[in-house]
């Protein structure tokens, strides 16, 4: 470790103080006014905790915020460095904020800019989601610091979203804990009792460290428990005077605890033996898999349990699960004759097995129907079982389960694995191969009609999502592409039709469903896939792009190259489409005001020059196309140009879905 | 117009008058698809897609689309005379009916990688 010398002993108090006189001084200078509180310091006992703040001092605290000269000693938020630096976080997505000032001159003078790199992020929730996307490409986690009140704010979407989708994201939110001695004004508007508390329903855990040591464990625990699976985000709580004071030295030197990793949950060896039995047994057995594999590891152990039982495998696509060029295979609808049913990570059980019809029934609420035969076993895998909270309600609607088990699915597999095939007796091995030539047969019937399907307004014009799609493959398929993001449901075409097979050929969704997640998702997840020398696409979704269109800008400027395509249906569809619903349901005729949809949910009028707002910010970017025939030509040109390390956008008019 | 379409809208008035209603316009009918909101789920060329299945090419008879379309108790919401007159509908047939049959898939390249 870097600290060799504790420093010198500085009273907090004091110490805070001299800054605040300083600072006021200066500002009292250049403003010629003088400020008597702070040009003559008063006795520490007749200041009083909290003064209102006088247009001077908020002048003074927006602007420049002046430090002494020098301080003496080795700054707390050096020894912070250290201590981030021994976890290998390669970058650190955020928007800057006076309020972690201190740690971010370490980051950048210290600590060399360099493990962790600072991004340039517009919005914390382009950071957070920054984040996101990048761990489901490199396995590895990012951290972010923000604002802890009003950047928090702004994170907390993109904080749910990982929350949801089980990935692990360090936010750290900078805060001046001490009322006595914060600077008032905008520094105190910026500060909070418990800044956590804001995202406490939907993070693994969080800490408020009141010293460096208890910094460097809450560092390290935190980073433990977020890459702990399930996965999740946490969140740090860093006090201002914390990062600004030198260090003190108490007798003993703060020590940065090793990280070691903690082995996964595996599911309770008697449940998976019950598992593995009815398994073995069955007549239809049905995998279905949601975030099960966490790793390339989790997809090749998929393949093996399934096809040691020659089971069917509907990947619901939280992550990359199974590849779709198998011809085990399956859609959705496979759950209907199946009699034994393993959910890996299922994020919604309830709705695997169910289906709720949003129509006028139920006295208006909607009605549910069963897709499963009455006697179907159910089995889960879920690590989430572990970590259930109860705000927050993404753990669904409730599903009676004959065999659930609390544990990691990836983990828990090749126990499984082995059950399974302990368990086949020897008599049922034709009829399991037999179970393989029928799903051979389904698979490639289900890849013609889908075909077909997708034959549909080939050349209509806004361009079919369809079509859109598959000019897309046709332009990276030689390349090591990697779809990074595909917000804004073009029907699922990528997954239907791409020959999807390898873990980075697809990284799942928001999780949350919080609109926003594709364009910075797709910029973290690009970022990983530049440094493994892949290719990124993505498929932008108009809507998602204007939440917090900056990232565009973070992308050019740290020369991540991606090719967003996008699919501009000018409105936020999903809301299009429940409006009108609900209008036929009340038999009234929908307010479209002049659009092509109801009123609040349509982006025309004017219609949003997406390629002119990409170029404005570094990208090279074409557009609006309208016409099919002209999409192919347009996608070479981007190609090229993402493969000389530029991102390029294609604003494409497509259908609604 | 090319033939297809004129036999299709011939043949569109042929079903209409035996159901003895007003032989629909495919003109006013592409209009009044998107007027009511057709298009947000079953797409502008009636090709379908998650969130609807496809209307066209083929479309169902005109009497049964209206029942449908003014009946369904499932996942579409239904549309009663209130709010989607008997013309427009018939005309909504007419314009479901004028759209081409799809290229075969086989003739495709994109969908044959
Ligand atoms: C909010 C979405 C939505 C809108 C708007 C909508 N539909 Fe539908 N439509 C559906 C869904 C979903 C189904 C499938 C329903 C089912 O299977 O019960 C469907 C089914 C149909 C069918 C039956 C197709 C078949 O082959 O079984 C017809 C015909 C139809 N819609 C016509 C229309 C027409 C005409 C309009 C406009 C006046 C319209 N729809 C507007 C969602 C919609």
């Amino acid at each position: 470790m870097a600290r060799k010398d504790p420093g010198p002993q500085v009273d907090r108090r004091k110490f805070l103080t001299g800054v605040a006189a300083a600072g006021a001084a200066t500002a009292a200078a250049t403003m010629s006014t003088p400020v008597t509180r702070a040009a003559e310091p008063a006795p520490a006992a007749r200041v009083p905790s909290a003064l209102p703040p006088s247009m001077h001092v908020a002048q003074a605290e927006t602007g420049t915020p002046r430090e002494p000269a020098r301080v003496p000693g080795i700054p707390g938020s050096d020894f912070m460095v250290d201590v981030v630096k021994t976890l290998g976080i390669k970058y650190l997505p955020a928007n800057c904020a006076s309020s972690y000032r201190a740690i971010h001159e370490s980051l950048i003078n210290y600590g060399g800019n360099k493990q962790p790199e600072f991004l340039t992020c517009m919005h914390e929730e382009s950071a957070v989601a920054m984040a996101h996307g990048y761990f489901k490409v490199a396995g590895k986690p990012l951290m972010t610091l923000c604002h802890g009140t009003v950047g928090l704010q702004h994170a907390t979407m993109g904080i749910y979203n990982a929350w949801c989708d089980r990935v692990p994201v360090i936010v750290v939110g900078g805060n001046d804990m001490d009322a006595a001695t914060r600077p008032p004004g905008v520094p105190t508007f910026h500060s909070a009792q418990d800044i956590n508390a804001l995202v406490r329903d939907f993070t693994k855990w969080d800490d408020t460290p009141v010293s460096l040591q208890h910094f460097a464990q809450s560092f390290v625990r935190a980073y433990k428990i977020a890459m702990t699976p399930p996965y999740g985000p946490v969140m740090i709580s860093l006090d201002a005077g914390l990062q600004q004071e030198p260090m003190k030295d108490h007798g003993e030197k703060p020590y940065v605890p090793r990280y070691v990793p903690t082995a996964p949950p595996q599911g309770d060896s008697g449940a998976v033996k019950e598992a593995a039995r009815l398994l073995a047994a069955a007549q239809n057995p049905l995998i279905v898999a949601d975030r099960a594999a966490r790793t390339p590891n989790g997809m090749r152990l998929l393949v093996q349990l399934a096809e040691t039982l020659q089971a069917r495998v509907i990947d619901q696509g939280g992550r990359m699960n199974f590849p779709r060029t198998h011809y085990l295979s399956a859609p959705p609808t496979a759950v209907s004759s199946a009699d034994v049913i393993l959910g890996l990570e299922l994020s919604d059980f309830w709705a695997t097995v169910n289906s709720y019809t949003d129509n006028a029934g139920n006295g208006g609420i909607g009605t549910n129907s069963t897709r499963i035969k009455r006697d179907t076993k159910l089995i889960s895998i879920s690590s989430v079982e572990l970590n259930t909270k109860a705000n927050y309600q993404d753990f669904q609607r409730f599903q009676v389960i004959d065999v659930p088990m609390a544990g990691d699915a990836e983990a828990t597999l090749p126990a499984l694995i082995e059950a399974v095939k302990a368990a086949i007796p020897n008599d049922r091995k034709g009829a399991i191969a037999a179970r393989g030539e029928a799903a051979k047969k389904a698979y490639t019937e289900g890849k013609e009609r889908t075909r077909a399907a997708a034959a549909l307004g080939w050349d209509a014009s806004p361009v079919s999502t369809a079509r859109l799609c598959m000019e897309v493959y046709a332009a990276v398929k030689d390349l090591d592409w990697s779809l990074v993001a595909s917000e804004g449901n073009v029907s699922n075409w990528p997954n239907r039709l791409w020959p999807m097979e390898k873990y980075h050929h697809w990284l799942g969704r928001s999780g949350g469903y919080g609109v926003g997640y594709g364009a910075p998702a797709s910029v973290g997840a690009a970022l990983a896939n530049r440094d493994l020398g892949r290719f990124s696409v993505s498929i932008q979704s108009d809507g998602d792009l204007m939440y917090a269109p900056g990232v565009l800008w973070t992308a050019a400027k740290h020369k991540i190259p991606l090719l967003a395509v996008m699919h501009n249906n000018r409105g936020y569809h999903q809301e299009v489409m429940h409006v009108q619903r609900l209008s036929n349901f009340r038999n009234r005729v929908a307010n479209y005001g002049g659009d092509m949809g109801p009123v609040g949910t349509r982006i025309e009028n004017p219609d949003i020059e997406y390629h002119k707002l990409a170029e404005s910010m570094g990208w090279w970017a074409k557009g609006p196309i309208k016409d099919p025939a002209q999409l192919g030509p347009a996608l070479k040109e981007a190609v090229k140009v993402v493969q000389a390390g530029q991102p390029a956008l294609l604003n494409v008019w497509t259908q609604p879905r | 117009m090319s033939t297809e379409l004129r036999f299709a809208l011939v043949l569109a008035g042929i079903l209409f008058n035996q159901a003895a209603t007003a032989a629909g316009s495919a003109e006013k009918g592409k209009a009044a698809y998107v007027q009511h909101g057709c298009w947000q789920c079953h797409g502008f060329a009636g090709q379908g897609g998650v969130t609807g299945p496809k209307l066209a090419p083929n479309p169902m008879p005109p009497e049964a689309l209206s029942a449908f379309v003014r009946n369904t108790r499932g996942a579409m919401p239904p549309y009663q005379a209130a709010i989607l007159s008997d013309g427009d509908l018939a005309d909504i047939h007419a314009y479901l009916l004028s759209i081409p049959k799809a290229p075969d898939y086989k003739s495709i390249p994109l969908l044959n990688h």
